[in-house]
């Protein structure tokens, strides 16, 4: 198998449009978090969410005609829009324009979504509804699957290799990295663009998710406050709207053209609880298998691990749970020089993006040598020796990193990742 | 320019993103204007709304410029 390194970063998020300004508005403990703008609130339990601040592009702002024409955008829920933002700042970033037909064969397209266009669905099934069949959009199909992302990246880019997409909830954007580093290695592609994206910040998201009790519901009125990781006042997550995307390419393409190399991915761990559709298993016993594995893979001890960026979504039962797992593959020796993190304190929860905007920050982690804060952690819900970098993002050396991810189904998955030799 | 070829153009503008100046009567939405299959489909759709009136597909095949579409519009809107 061959060696796999990321070379390429993107990103849109609630902090702001693009890596670098995220970044260092994550390490200076700012949050995405406020109040719902865009639709009437007044009658749902939870009123908050992270959302991509809009605007003309300065600022860090996201303004959507400068990643897609007006004209497609029409056509399109917001989740594409952001993949393809994170799609083509990832590929400008890698210095990957590919010109000649091998090399577009050679570079495939892997981004996924957890929930896809859930908005443009409730308006069209409102339309239909109203106005019955004839009024129904010819691109309402097209702008809402979760393989569109992929498919509007490939046609934008010209990029003819593997064209893939990941539907595992919350674990999408780590399955996504994942396989797509599987396909380099295998070498059914030498380049893959890799991530996740989503939109579900909309009236119907987040009654859904309020109705399987997931949603922070108790911080309507302080809302940056709301997403806090292991605190004992959590009360559930905080949507969050974003994409993210790596350019993944074979370590010896990577070098022969003299790439700059973020990272290598070294591990890829995933498992199934086959225990609920909602709830983690109370041991976190699939957790645990998923980072084991990865570990694994990866040739490595658990205690060569230097940071996690947790699943830590802000839920009362998975924040302990996760914590545990993690705890019981360390050992308490190990444990105490471990540092992680939840980053959804400060960005929210971006369900199928999560995983690839959480594996972004692990690569920044590994190439500035700090870990980012969990914020609002006051008062840890549960005594443990790991440092959970509360409110302030500390200098520490990072070796390799481990992101985690576990989804609605049961479904988790693990990277590890390694700073480039 | 009649108000129902007004109003066409600005649908036509405004669908395909393209310059008021393309849209001409004799203008082709898919050799002239960039239109694929699918946008006709939605442009048809649109007339539709603005106009009141339902455009059957055998119709709507035969709509292949702007000209053609404000023909049909004004015939269908003065009956």
């Amino acid at each position: 198998m061959r060696r796999v390194v990321i070379t390429g970063l993107g990103m849109v998020s609630p902090l702001a449009c693009g890596v670098e300004a995220t970044w260092e508005r994550l390490l200076a403990g700012r949050s995405g978090a406020g109040p719902i703008q865009g639709f009437d609130t007044s009658d749902l339990a939870c009123k908050i969410a992270m959302q991509v601040p809009r605007g003309d592009g300065s600022n860090a702002t996201f303004n959507p005609d400068r990643w897609m024409d007006p004209k497609d955008q029409r056509k399109v829920d917001d989740y594409i829009i952001y993949a393809v933002a994170a799609a083509t700042q990832a590929l400008d970033d890698a210095g990957w324009h590919p010109r000649t037909e091998e090399e577009r064969i050679r570079t495939g397209v892997l981004i996924g979504s957890g929930v896809g266009g859930l908005g443009g669905i409730s308006e069209t099934a409102v339309t239909l509804h109203e106005k019955g069949p004839r009024r129904v959009s010819p691109f309402f199909i097209t702008g809402r699957l979760i393989n569109l992302p992929s498919g509007y990246v490939s046609i934008i880019h010209g990029l003819k290799g593997p064209n893939h997409a990941v539907a595992t909830a919350c674990s999408t954007g780590t399955h996504a990295i994942g396989d797509a580093a599987r396909l380099i290695a295998l070498e059914d592609a030498d380049v893959m663009v890799a991530g996740g994206a989503e939109s579900a910040v909309n009236r119907i998201g987040i009654a859904g998710f309020a109705a399987c009790r997931a949603l922070s519901t108790g911080f309507n009125d302080r809302p940056k406050q709301a997403s806090r990781p292991y605190d004992k006042d959590r009360d559930g997550f905080v949507m969050g709207d974003g994409a993210g995307c790596v350019v993944l390419e074979s370590h010896e393409g990577a070098k022969a053209r003299g790439a700059k190399i973020y990272a290598e991915v070294v591990g890829y761990g995933m498992s199934g609880d086959a225990f609920h559709i909602t709830a983690p298993e109370s041991s976190g016993d699939g957790a645990f298998r998923a980072m084991q594995a990865a570990v694994k893979r990866a040739g490595i001890a658990p205690r060569d691990i230097d940071y996690i960026n947790a699943h830590g979504t802000s839920t009362p039962p998975g924040d302990e749970i996760e914590l545990a797992a993690v705890q019981r593959l360390f050992g308490d020796k190990d444990a105490e020089r471990l540092s992680m993190s939840s980053t959804k304190s400060a960005i929210g929860h971006l369900l199928g993006a999560a995983g690839a905007v959480e594996a972004i920050f692990c690569t920044l982690a590994i190439r500035d040598q700090v870990v980012p804060p969990t914020l609002n952690l006051d008062h840890p819900s549960t005594a443990t020796p790991i440092d959970l970098v509360p409110h302030k993002a500390r200098k520490r050396q990072v070796a390799f990193a481990l992101s985690n991810s576990f989804g609605f189904g049961g479904t988790n998955a693990c990277l590890v990742l390694r700073a480039p030799d | 320019m009649s108000d129902v070829a007004e109003r066409v153009k600005k649908i036509v503008i405004e669908h395909l993103g393209v310059d008021a100046d393309k849209v001409t009567d004799d203008a082709n939405f898919i050799e002239d204007l960039g239109a694929d299959s699918l946008d006709t489909v939605e442009l048809v759709m649109a007339f539709e709304e603005e106009f009141g009136v339902e455009i059957p597909d055998d119709a709507a095949e035969s709509i292949v410029t702007v000209g053609d579409a404000i023909r049909f519009l004004d015939k269908a809107t003065a009956s």
